[in-house]
């Protein structure tokens, strides 16, 4: 069976993503593979990612989150970047990856190629949906809950300090909180005797379509304070939109579910000690690609 | 000698008749929200009534409280010798006083169609764009086309090299003015495309504002600030 790796696709970027700093792919094992195998009328293959319905109906955050909302938000600016992700990326080597390998290889250390900006708004907003539910809000517990009071000094001052961050957001950007492990304190060097105590829960604000998976972060939760977000339902009043997305909508089960698999990472890299050309896969099983006979893939040596 | 500064803002509080004055001992100017020269609804169906209410009254008027609060913050920080307390107000300063910048120039940018609005530029600007762009179609698309490709928020200008004596169409990001792509550009035409400025009536279809917001653009005022910078 033929297995596509990200080191498989022979293009400049490549180079500069293998070595010890080599980024461990965070989302490759629960994200199938998208098929290129739809073929349109007149017999071109089309590969596509798929629009990722959020894990509610669209009128299920009613009165915090409108109906309305979710149908422009989710409906057309989530659907166009998707889109256009498709157009932009089908025939050439960003085919066939997975959205977060997309994401990753199109940031390009900073001097974005084309695709990022959908790229990223994508797998943006698809983190987002999934960081909301029906009847959020209150507090996180456990292991969570103490990194939170270990790292902010409690969960009030956290909240203080995400809701300002959130707010103090100029212009269009997601805020983010963030598991970060490995990382020293300046830029992107990497902490050569990771401890315990270095890995941190950190508060990250971006830019337009940045997110933090850029610099090795684990994302844990994030807020879209672009205005197209909260426009309709709370116009100017952004401090306002922050304030409901943690009283009522914030999905503590699902930070928690991933704080869980962010430290499941972080240590696994550390017994791993070097990093591999292709990437561990512990229980052995190859993804799953079905390709077409047609189609022409490089292999894995 | 010395006014105090918190009595003389309160008593001047209620004036509007300029859109600064100076207060306080220090001299520092307090910056008010410019009126509007239309009626809210004015340009209507281009732009509701309702964005030009919300746009006017609530996100300029935040611009303008949020710079004078940084400035005075900065005033502050300046006669302490606090550099770091100096230098961490810069962003608050470039993004408040900027958007103040930025919304003053754009109310006069926009014009009732019964005042003007939308009427093609006649005279020195005029034969400038049509040289520079071939017509003033040709300009039109090219801004359009610049505005709705600037990702996430920003503006898309017409502006004067003053140096060069050409016309230039540029983008800026969030709230800088077109000053911060070069200093001897003057603004004469910007358009919002902050998402705030078109989202209750256009949604995501930015291109369909970009389209609707040239019949009411002011041309007048554009001439006047050309001719005046050319002379």
């Amino acid at each position: 069976m033929m297995t596509v790796a990200v080191t498989a696709i022979s293009s400049p970027l490549l180079l500069h993503s293998q070595g010890p700093n080599r980024q461990l792919l965070q989302w490759k094992r629960n994200e199938k593979r998208r098929l290129p195998t739809k073929v349109a009328g007149s017999g071109v293959i089309t590969a596509g990612f798929e629009l990722k319905p959020p894990p509610y109906s669209l009128d299920a955050l009613e009165p915090h989150m409108s109906r309305e909302t979710l149908d422009y938000h989710w409906g057309k600016h989530y659907r166009t970047y998707i889109e256009n992700l498709n157009k932009q990326i089908v025939g050439t080597d960003l085919d066939a990856l997975s959205l977060e390998e997309v994401v990753l290889l199109s940031y390009n250390r900073g001097n974005m190629l084309p695709a990022f900006n959908n790229a990223a708004q994508a797998w943006n907003h698809e983190f987002f949906w999934e960081s909301i539910q029906p009847g959020g809000g209150g507090k996180p517990t456990g292991e969570l809950l103490r990194l939170i009071e270990r790292d902010f000094g409690s969960f009030e001052e956290f909240l203080e300090r995400f809701k300002s961050a959130a707010a103090s957001n100029f212009g269009s950007g997601w805020t983010w909180l963030a598991y970060k492990a490995n990382r020293l304190e300046v830029a992107n060097a990497v902490n050569p005797l990771p401890k315990e105590e270095d890995k941190k829960l950190v508060i990250v604000k971006t830019p337009n379509a940045v997110n933090p998976l850029v610099w090795d972060y684990s994302p844990l939760l994030t807020i879209d304070t672009w205005e197209h977000a909260y426009y309709l339902d709370f116009e100017n009043r952004r401090a306002e939109y922050i304030n409901t997305f943690m009283e009522k909508l914030v999905s503590w089960e699902t930070v928690n579910t991933r704080l869980e698999a962010a430290m499941v990472r972080a240590t696994q890299r550390e017994q791993e000690g070097t990093y591999t050309e292709e990437e561990a896969n512990p229980d052995d099983e190859e993804p799953e690609v079905y390709l077409d006979s047609d189609i022409d893939v490089s292999e894995v040596d | 000698m010395a006014i105090r500064c918190v009595a003389s803002r309160k008593t001047l509080a209620g004036l509007k008749e300029t859109s600064s004055r100076l207060i306080g001992f220090r001299g520092i100017q307090t910056f008010t929200l410019p009126d509007l020269p239309y009626d809210y609804g004015a340009l209507e169906p281009a732009i509701s009534g309702e964005i030009m209410q919300i746009h006017h009254q609530k996100h300029h008027q935040t611009y303008v409280t949020n710079y004078n609060n940084a400035l005075e913050q900065l005033d502050q920080a300046v006669s302490k010798g606090g550099t770091s307390a100096v230098v961490k107000l810069q962003s608050a300063i470039k993004f408040n006083g900027g958007g103040h910048v930025n919304h003053s120039i754009f109310w006069k940018n926009l014009a009732p169609v019964k005042e003007g609005g939308g009427e093609p530029p006649k005279g020195s600007l005029g034969s400038a764009i049509d040289t520079h762009f071939g017509s003033l179609e040709g300009l039109v698309k090219k801004m359009s086309a610049e505005g709705a490709a600037v990702q996430g928020s920003g503006w898309v200008w017409l502006g004067l090299d003053k140096e060069l004596k050409k016309l230039v169409v540029d983008t800026t990001a969030n709230q800088d003015p077109l000053v911060t792509k070069g200093g001897s550009l003057v603004p004469l035409v910007g358009i919002d495309v902050w998402e705030h400025a078109y989202y209750l009536q256009y949604k995501n279809v930015r291109p369909e504002y970009l389209k609707n917001v040239w019949k009411v653009i002011n041309w007048k005022y554009a001439s006047e600030i050309y001719e005046k910078e050319c002379n």
